[in-house]
Order: structure tokens, then C-alpha cells, then sequence
């Protein structure tokens, strides 16, 4: 249940979050009373039980298939850091 | 030792749909960069998704024409991973709970031979988008027209043996959804990809080998090269005392080789959960048979009809119908000659085609259209003219210079049926061949073709063949 | 001036007993005199405010105007705001101007109502004491020391403070109706799919739910008026008729049953706050309801349930914040995952990266059955224990908290106690029901609400017995200042 500095490393990384050094033991306890809280979830017999997704049963809805959005570029790339013809520029990636 | 290959395939369609999956986006091809990315497509904060109709009828057209269990309810869950091309940092997809079940699709060999591959699934997702390496200062540019571009993964069961079945394979899928009106089935833009699951195992050996998934396989031919080499390399490693890793490889189309995906190396947790922001989607069977009542004739069922009702040999009707429009083509012929659909089949994949592949020309554009080919075939078939003048015909016509009957006429390439007048050229070619009639009399019964050339060749090709054949055996009789 | 409702404000308005202009300038005044002592907004939208209360004064004597034309609102900084400042009170997004407008908004400006600004809120709505915004901690303005709660706490001080007649908060596990309680207001969470969540920030889609926060319950039915009903272009909004959320507000509670969840009122529950919400049942009792007991007996596992269920979802929803395409974007990335790691690290406060990683764990190979999926099975169970209760009662009655508002830093040390504050409210989320804060008194000078539970589509229901409460009460008509 408890979780160590290596799992909370792991999420973190899976979470693309910078922890620093120092704050990984705290998360791990914090992370750990989280879990313990969450797993009081097992005093409840579930065995007959369908999960439930969203509150309500409804189905999802269909849109038909028709151009609605206009090029709107401009205003989009003025809120990115980084752009260049048209593009959103990264660091590079390598396949 | 003796090896298996064991090949499973996953096949990207892109959905020919106006919009995107989730957003009222255009899906053209070509566009400025990000000039068909809408907030949604951008993942911008406070933006929902909405599903597109079409995706829904054209998955189900898919299920049903591969004879696929279509399940009523499906449910779109979401693949977390962080990658650039990936706005929302996850992509929607269906991982428990597909819309398309199980189904079955034939294959036929290069030997006539007939395989059955399963299928396994199929199921809906969102396309990501593309990652520019050209460089930009050291940096990857991402144009996101792409995503969100609705997809239809369809996953066979490891059930090919060989990279020349998994070729079939892919190509009467290719066939298949291009019949249905579902996917372009372009390969060079990217509409139709596919990802193949390779391993070999000892012959007789039950349990798989390790598999690698190869990836970035854009066309037929690099499909047969990328698993050769595969399993070439698979081997030889085993052979060489060492053991497969499974892992993502990208295939290298210039170097034909294929090498692990960085990119792909770091382990992943995917985190699959059902899509809170969409519910499960429901359809009814009233629905679904709505849909088999639109399914188009499928290319299986066009062959055994060209076959029933044309006699043509199942290979020639395998490959008129592995494209919808040559075989649209050739029923337009066969419909409007009174030539028989054999000789039709064999002009359409015969001269029709090398001059089409020659000009680099689609057959929708081609100079020669169906009725004009029809036509040239009733002229072979009242013996206006013979099949071989036909092909210069033909040649005419390929060059715009006229219906048949007007190349024939003004080229003066009526077909001689008169018997006097190929009997003169008979008695012409026998008089000044003395020598060989005397061989031929005496039982060098090969010499008969020869003077059929002579004939023929006097005539300008025009004499009826069938004639001067009758005429040449009385005339030649000792 | 600012002690007026909207209702009669909107009167006033109709009268011409003044103009939407003079009304907003004193709104404005106000907030900008004293908005540095509570906090409540993070963006005064003064020019806006007055363009838009221009536009509603031509309209206002044109003889076309709505009852929220002219009025001014505070809008909870978690609405999408064409060309405004939306910060979700992220550092992530310190500094993004929203391209376009949430459905909520669009609603509001439709009816010509007026933007004063987007108030102050816990970090992507993540806290239940405001102390989680990268923009500063709000002030409760019954007492400076106490949080306002969260995470619609600037929305709650901006009402309690006389910065505005109404506020829309949004609810993800109680943060409308924990900070009304804290600052005596009236919050209303509606229905799931009620109200579009289209150009809502997203925490937890399957939770969220946006709602009014005003002075009196009539006022909370004029604003869900506008902000109610179908979008079809949010895929869980409903699809059905939006009633007038007014037109039943004076119906006779005569022979309504009143279900008294007895896991609400055990030894547990704080002796004061049980006895306001005693009171307050007394009162109900007396306009003729009736009184019976009913049972949740899975209500104590919400917390558990709500932990596992909402971090997972916003573990997803927030992984678009990557700096690539809006947002913080840390400096000079040395690679693509340098990138990532350090714009989310930087760009997230504390209490949002450790419910990334709650979420993320949760969902991980190896504990999805055993959290997420658990979670979904315990969320039908808590589903279904209401749905059980509601066939004995019309409505049921509890406490909104479990106290009154704390003392800042009085929970931040322990994340764990604060989440068990959400035991009263999770559970309504989880269900998709909707629930209710007023005003029931006060201990020891700070207010404390009750809530009302409604089963679904019954906002309407609970807002009739609210007003029919604020008729025979006055708790709701103190004010702070």
C-alpha cells in the first residue's frame, strides 16, 4: 500500500511532472495516507455491482458530419510560446 | 531448423468523413499547417468533444461486410501518453469495448488458392498529428490538421504465415473499404497504414515467439520487404544465440532495414479509463440493418457474379474486381458490346491496362473510354476486323484519333472476307513459295503457319484468319 | 445599493430607478476599494463591465430587456472568456486570454447581463479553502482570519463581500456549496448535464457541475434560468425541457417529505452544526413537511470513491497543460520531456500535481481494478442508495460542512483532512444529483449552511423549498460588511 520514492519517481515521470529531490519523501507519504483513504473503498462488497462512468445513463449523442469551424490559426498561435510557419515548435523529437 | 512465421496485421483507415471524429473540422488533405485544427483539435482548455454520425455508419459498414458481430453498444475510452502530436495527451479510442467484434476476410493467392484471415476487432479512435523534422533550429515543428482525423483500426488475428499473405491481405482489405465508400485507401497520404506483428517460432511449435511490431509500412511492396527482413533478422538472431525483443521498429523504406523506435523505448503505462467527456454509444439493430440494406455489392460477391454470369475464370475476376474501378469499367463494356465478357476481360486487363500503367494514367481518365472499347470489341466480334488489327486500332484510339469505326474506315483496315479475293492472295503466296509447298506436301506440316504469315502479311493483316485458314488446308491438299 | 438581490435589482432596473451603468460603477467602486483586502477577483473586468452595462441600458429602455439584462454577476474564473484573462487559478495559465466564450457565458451575455470580472478560485478548482490559487488566498469576509471555502471561494467573498449581487460557481465535490456555506449564501449545484460544461475548465468531467451562488434561493432561480439547458455541443449535456426555475418558487410545501439521513446525523456530526440543521428541519416541518428518516448506507465511502474517481479523470484532463500549444512554458527546455516535466512542475501548484499523481496511480497497470474500477462499483452503490432514499422522500436535508469556516493553514498541512471536509457533498457529485446550500444560522458569528438534496431534475424543487425557508427566515439577509 505504502507507496516508496521510486513509485511516487515512476508516477511522477508517467505524470511528466518535475519533482524536486527534496519533496519526493513528502509526496510519498502524502500519496501513501491518499491511498490508504481511497482503499477504505474495500469495507464495500462490490461483487454484483456494475461500475458506473457517468451519472447519468444516457447514450451518446451524434453530430452530423458537417464543416463547422473555420481556420482560426492566427488567434490559436498568438497564446503558444513557440511558432513558426504555422507550426508549433518542440524540442526535437526523435523517432 | 525449420521456422514459422506467425504475422498479425493492424490496418489504419482513415474514415473518408467531411470532419473530424470529436470536432466540425475539415479532414482535406493538403491544408496550410494548422489551418484545420479547431480549439477541440487543439485541446484548448474548456473544449468537448462530439461525435461525428458518418464514423458510426461507415465502422459498421466495415463489421458487417467482414461478417463481423457489430456490438450495440460500444464505449470510447482514453490512451494517456504524453507525446507532441498528441494535443490532449491522450488519445480517444475504444480499448474494452470496440464497436466491431470478431469477423473473417478471404484472401486469395497468387496460385489461386483461397486463405481465411480472422479478425479479430475493429474499433474507432482519433488520428494524431504530424511531427515536421525538417529542421527549425534544432526543433520539431507540429502541424495538427491531422488530429482528430477519424480512424478505424482493424486488428487481424496472427492467423499469415508469409509476407506474400499479409500482402493479399492488406490488399483485399484495401479493396474492401474502398468498396464501402469508407476510406480513400490513399497509402501515399497516409489514409491507409498499417502496422505488422511478426515472430517466428520452431515449425510445429505451438506457443508464439516473441513478436516486434513494425511500423511506418506505407506501401504493399514495403509491407513484403519490412516483414522479410524482419523475419530474416529474427532468425538469424535465434540461430545466432540470441533472443527477440519485443518492441516497436521502424521500418526504413531506403535502407530496407528496420531498427527500434526510440522514441517508443521508455516503457509505457497507458492508463486506459472510459472517455468521461462522451457516453457509451448505442445503436439498435433496426440501425444496424439499415446499414447491411446501403452495403454496396462487395468485391467477393462481384467476383462470383463475374463468374456466374460472365464465365470468366475466377483469377480473371479476382483481379477485375481488386479495383472498384476497373471492374466498374469492364461491366460498362461488357453491358454495352455484343462481344463476349471473356474477350472484354481480356482487353481491359490486357492492352487497357499495360497502356494505362505505361502512361501512368487512372483508368477514369483514360482516352479510351468504356463504350468506345466496347464498340472496337464488336467490330472484332462481326469480323469487321481481327483482333490483332484491333490492337492498332486500339492504338489509335489510345492517341485520340477517332472512334473504331472511323480509324477503321480511314486507315482502310476492314477485315478482307471476300473468298475470291484471299483465295488470288493464296494462289499469289503459293506460286512464289514453290520449295516449301513441296516440303509441306511432302509432311512438314510446321510449314502451314508459314504460309498463314505469307498470307497474312500480303493482306495487311486484313484477311479473316479463320478464312484463309480454311482456304490455305483445301488449297495446300496435294 | 449592494445589498439588493437580483431580484430586485432586476426591478429596479425595469423602473429605471437607476441605470446599469450607475449600478456597475458602484459595484466597480466597491471592488476596487476593497477587493485587496478579500481577493475575490483575479481579473476586474471594469471596461467590459461598462460597455456591456451601456449596451443594457439601450436595451433596458428599448423595453427588450430580460430579468438579467443590466445585472451585474461575477464569473468564476474558470468560464472561458473570449478575449479575457482565464486563469483557473493556475499559474499554467497566468496568461491566457480564452479565444472564445464558455456556453455559461455566452448565456449571460445573450440576456445582457453585466461582467464585473472572474473572481479568485483553488488552483483548477482542486481545494475547499481558496488557499490553493496561485493569484492569493481569498478572505472570508465574515471574519479575515477564515478561508471563504473553495473552490468557488472568490465567487462566495465577492457575493458576501458586496462586490456583486450573484456569482456562478461550478461544484466538483462541493465547492458551491461549502464556500455559500461558509460566507451565508445560497449555492446551487444542479443536475449533472444541466448546465453546458462547454468552456468550463475541466477538473473532473463526470463530477463537474456549474451553479449560482447568490444571497437568496429566488435569486439562484433566476440565474440557473439563464444558465440551464441543452448544448448540443457538450455530448453529456441533457436533452431535456428546462422548467422556469421562478414559477415554483411560492408553491406550498404542504405534505413534502423531508428525508433525514441518519449517517448524516450521528455522534459525528458537530453539536452545533446539528443543531441549525435541527432547526432548520423544524422550520420545514412547520410549513408542513414531513419529517422521516432515511438511510445511505454507503454514503461514507463518497470520500474514498471521490478521491480515487475525480484525480483519475483530471489526471487526464490536465495533461493538454504541456507547454507546447498555450499556457507556461518553461524556459530554455534542454529536450521534449525537460519540456514537459518542468512546464507542468513549474506551471502546477502543489495540491494540483499531487491529485495528477493520486490520478495517475490510480489508473496505473496494476490498480486500476483494484482503485478506479472499485471506485465506479462503490459511485452505483452511493448511486443507488439515493435512488432508495427517494422513494421514502421528496427531498433530503443534511448538513452542507462539517464546521464553519477554518483558519487559513489550518488544514493545509494535512490534504487529507481537508478532502474529508467534502463528506456532506461528494456524494451528491458521485450521483449526479443536485444539492443545495442556504443559510441556517450562525456559531459563533460565522454562518453555517444547510443543504437540500434533490433527486434528479428537481433543482426546481429545491429551490421552492429554499425560498419558502427564506420566508420565514431571515438568516440569509445578514451581511458581512
Amino acid at each position: 500500500m505504502a507507496l516508496s520514492q521510486d513509485d511516487v519517481r515512476k508516477v511522477a515521470f508517467l505524470a511528466r511532472l518535475r519533482i524536486e529531490d527534496t519533496d519526493v519523501t513528502r509526496y510519498a507519504a502524502e500519496l501513501t495516507n491518499a491511498m490508504e483513504l481511497i482503499s477504505n473503498m474495500e469495507q464495500a462488497d462490490t461483487d454484483a455491482v456494475q461500475p458506473m462512468a457517468h451519472p447519468l445513463h444516457c447514450t451518446q449523442r451524434l453530430r452530423a458530419d458537417d464543416v463547422t469551424a473555420k481556420d482560426e490559426r492566427a488567434k490559436f498561435q498568438a497564446l503558444a510560446p513557440k511558432v513558426e510557419a504555422g507550426l508549433y515548435l518542440v524540442p526535437q523529437v526523435i523517432e | 531448423m525449420q521456422w514459422e512465421t506467425v504475422i498479425g496485421l493492424e490496418v489504419h483507415a482513415q474514415l473518408n468523413t467531411n470532419t473530424k471524429i470529436f470536432s466540425g473540422s475539415a479532414t482535406a488533405y493538403g491544408a496550410m499547417p494548422n489551418t484545420q485544427a479547431c480549439a477541440l483539435d487543439l485541446a484548448l482548455p474548456g473544449t468537448l468533444p462530439v461525435l461525428n454520425k458518418e464514423v458510426i455508419e461507415k465502422a459498421v459498414a466495415l463489421g458487417l461486410a467482414i461478417g463481423a458481430k457489430v456490438h450495440e453498444r460500444s464505449i470510447f475510452d482514453r490512451k494517456n501518453y504524453f507525446y507532441p502530436d498528441l494535443p490532449k495527451g491522450y488519445q480517444t479510442s475504444q480499448l474494452y469495448h470496440p464497436i466491431v467484434g470478431e469477423g473473417e476476410i478471404e484472401i486469395t493467392l497468387d496460385d489461386g488458392s483461397t486463405r481465411t484471415i480472422g479478425v479479430t476487432r475493429a474499433h474507432l479512435e482519433e488520428d494524431a498529428g504530424k511531427s515536421l523534422h525538417e529542421d527549425f533550429q534544432g526543433m520539431t515543428g507540429i502541424d495538427l490538421n491531422r488530429a482528430g482525423t477519424p480512424l478505424l483500426e482493424i486488428v487481424s488475428e496472427p492467423d499469415m504465415r508469409n509476407a506474400k499473405e499479409a500482402v493479399a491481405y492488406l490488399k483485399t482489405l484495401h479493396t474492401l473499404v474502398q468498396y464501402l465508400n469508407i476510406c480513400d485507401g490513399n497509402m501515399q497520404e497516409g489514409s491507409f497504414r498499417c502496422d505488422a506483428n511478426v515472430s517466428v517460432r520452431p515449425m510445429g511449435q505451438k506457443e508464439l515467439g516473441t513478436r516486434t511490431e513494425l511500423k511506418n509500412i506505407n506501401s504493399f511492396r514495403f509491407v513484403e520487404r519490412a516483414i522479410n527482413y524482419e523475419i530474416q533478422r529474427q532468425i538469424e538472431l535465434i540461430e545466432d544465440g540470441g533472443t527477440v525483443a519485443q518492441e516497436t521498429r521502424l521500418y526504413d523504406a531506403d535502407k530496407n532495414e528496420t531498427r527500434p523506435m526510440r522514441s517508443k523505448a521508455e516503457a509505457n503505462d497507458y492508463r486506459y479509463f472510459p472517455c468521461p467527456d462522451l457516453l457509451p454509444v448505442e445503436i439498435d439493430q433496426s440501425y444496424i440493418e439499415a446499414v447491411r440494406a446501403k452495403l454496396p455489392e462487395l468485391p467477393q460477391q462481384k467476383k462470383q457474379r463475374l463468374i456466374n454470369d460472365y464465365e470468366l475464370s475466377a483469377y480473371d475476376a479476382s483481379i477485375i474486381v481488386a479495383h472498384q474501378d476497373i471492374a466498374q469499367y469492364f461491366e460498362a463494356v461488357v453491358s454495352a458490346t455484343s462481344a463476349n465478357a471473356k474477350l472484354a476481360a481480356n482487353w481491359v486487363m490486357g492492352e487497357l491496362s499495360a497502356a494505362l500503367n505505361k502512361g501512368d494514367v487512372a483508368i477514369s481518365d483514360s482516352p479510351v473510354t468504356a463504350q468506345n472499347l466496347a464498340l472496337l470489341l464488336d467490330r472484332i466480334a462481326d469480323n469487321t476486323i481481327s483482333g490483332k488489327i484491333a490492337k492498332t486500332v486500339f492504338e489509335a484510339m489510345w492517341e485520340n484519333k477517332g472512334s473504331a469505326d472511323e480509324i477503321i474506315e480511314s486507315q482502310g483496315l476492314k477485315q478482307v472476307t471476300d473468298t475470291s479475293a484471299i483465295e488470288a492472295i493464296i494462289d499469289e503466296v503459293i506460286a512464289s513459295n514453290p520449295g516449301q509447298l513441296e516440303q509441306y506436301r511432302s509432311g512438314k506440316d510446321k510449314l502451314f503457319g508459314f504460309f498463314v504469315g505469307q498470307v497474312m502479311k500480303l493482306s495487311k493483316g486484313k484477311a479473316n484468319p479463320a478464312q484463309v485458314n480454311a482456304l490455305l488446308k483445301s488449297k495446300l491438299a496435294p | 445599493m449592494h445589498n439588493k438581490t437580483v431580484a430586485q435589482i432586476s426591478q429596479d432596473l425595469q423602473n429605471k430607478q437607476y441605470s446599469s451603468v450607475e449600478l456597475t460603477q458602484h459595484y466597480l467602486k466597491r471592488i476596487q476599494e476593497q477587493n485587496h483586502e478579500i481577493n475575490a477577483f483575479i481579473t476586474i473586468t471594469d471596461q467590459l463591465a461598462l460597455e456591456q452595462a451601456r449596451a443594457a441600458d439601450v436595451l433596458l429602455a428599448a423595453g427588450g430587456a430580460n430579468a438579467l439584462t443590466g445585472v451585474p454577476i461575477a464569473q468564476k474564473d474558470i468560464f472561458c472568456t473570449d478575449g479575457v484573462l482565464t486563469t483557473c487559478g493556475s499559474k499554467m495559465l497566468e496568461n491566457f486570454i480564452a479565444p472564445y466564450d464558455a456556453t455559461v457565458i455566452r448565456k449571460f451575455k445573450e440576456q445582457g447581463a453585466v461582467m464585473l470580472g472572474k473572481t479568485n478560485m483553488d488552483e483548477f478548482a482542486m481545494g475547499s479553502s481558496n488557499e490553493t490559487s496561485y493569484f492569493g488566498s481569498v478572505k472570508n469576509p465574515w471574519n479575515k482570519q477564515c478561508v471563504p471555502g473553495g473552490s468557488s471561494g472568490g465567487a462566495a467573498a465577492s457575493v458576501a463581500a458586496g462586490f456583486a449581487p450573484a456569482a456562478t460557481g461550478t461544484d466538483t465535490g462541493g465547492s458551491i456549496r461549502q464556500p455559500a456555506s461558509y460566507c451565508n449564501l445560497t449555492g446551487l449545484k444542479p443536475t449533472y448535464g444541466r448546465v453546458s460544461r462547454l468552456g468550463m475548465i475541466a477538473f473532473a468531467s463526470s463530477l463537474d457541475q456549474a451553479g449560482p451562488m447568490a444571497r437568496t434561493a429566488e435569486d439562484c432561480a433566476l440565474l440557473l434560468n439563464t444558465m440551464a439547458g441543452f448544448d448540443e455541443n457538450d455530448s453529456t449535456s441533457l436533452d431535456e425541457t428546462v422548467p422556469d426555475y421562478t414559477a415554483t418558487l411560492n408553491d406550498s410545501l404542504q405534505g413534502v417529505k423531508i428525508g433525514l439521513p441518519k449517517e448524516f446525523f450521528t455522534n459525528d456530526l458537530d453539536a452545533d452544526v446539528a443543531e441549525k440543521i435541527e432547526a432548520a428541519a423544524k422550520e420545514y416541518e412547520k410549513m408542513g413537511c414531513e419529517l422521516v428518516e432515511v438511510s445511505l448506507p454507503n454514503i461514507g465511502l463518497s470520500i474514498p470513491a471521490y478521491y480515487a474517481v475525480a484525480p483519475a479523470e483530471a489526471s487526464s484532463n490536465l495533461a493538454r497543460y504541456d507547454g507546447v500549444r498555450f499556457g507556461y512554458s518553461a524556459k530554455a527546455p534542454k529536450d521534449l520531456t525537460d519540456l514537459y516535466e518542468r512546464s507542468r512542475g513549474e506551471g502546477f501548484g502543489a495540491e494540483v500535481k499531487r491529485r495528477i499523481m493520486i490520478g495517475t496511480h490510480v489508473l496505473s497497470a496494476g490498480f486500476y481494478d483494484a482503485y478506479y474500477i472499485k471506485a465506479q462499483k462503490v459511485r452505483q452503490l452511493i448511486s443507488d442508495d439515493f435512488k432508495r432514499a427517494f422513494e421514502s422522500c421528496d427531498v433530503i436535508l443534511g448538513p452542507s460542512v462539517p464546521s464553519t469556516a477554518f483558519k487559513f493553514g489550518e488544514k493545509s498541512d494535512d490534504p487529507i483532512e481537508m478532502y474529508l471536509s467534502d463528506l456532506y457533498t461528494a456524494g451528491v457529485n458521485l450521483a449526479g444529483l443536485p444539492g443545495l446550500n442556504a443559510p441556517a444560522g450562525f456559531i459563533n458569528d460565522l454562518p453555517i449552511g444547510h443543504q437540500l438534496i434533490g433527486n434528479y431534475f428537481a433543482s426546481a424543487k429545491l429551490l421552492n423549498l429554499a425560498h419558502q425557508y427564506q420566508q420565514v427566515t431571515d438568516w440569509h439577509l445578514k451581511t458581512a460588511y
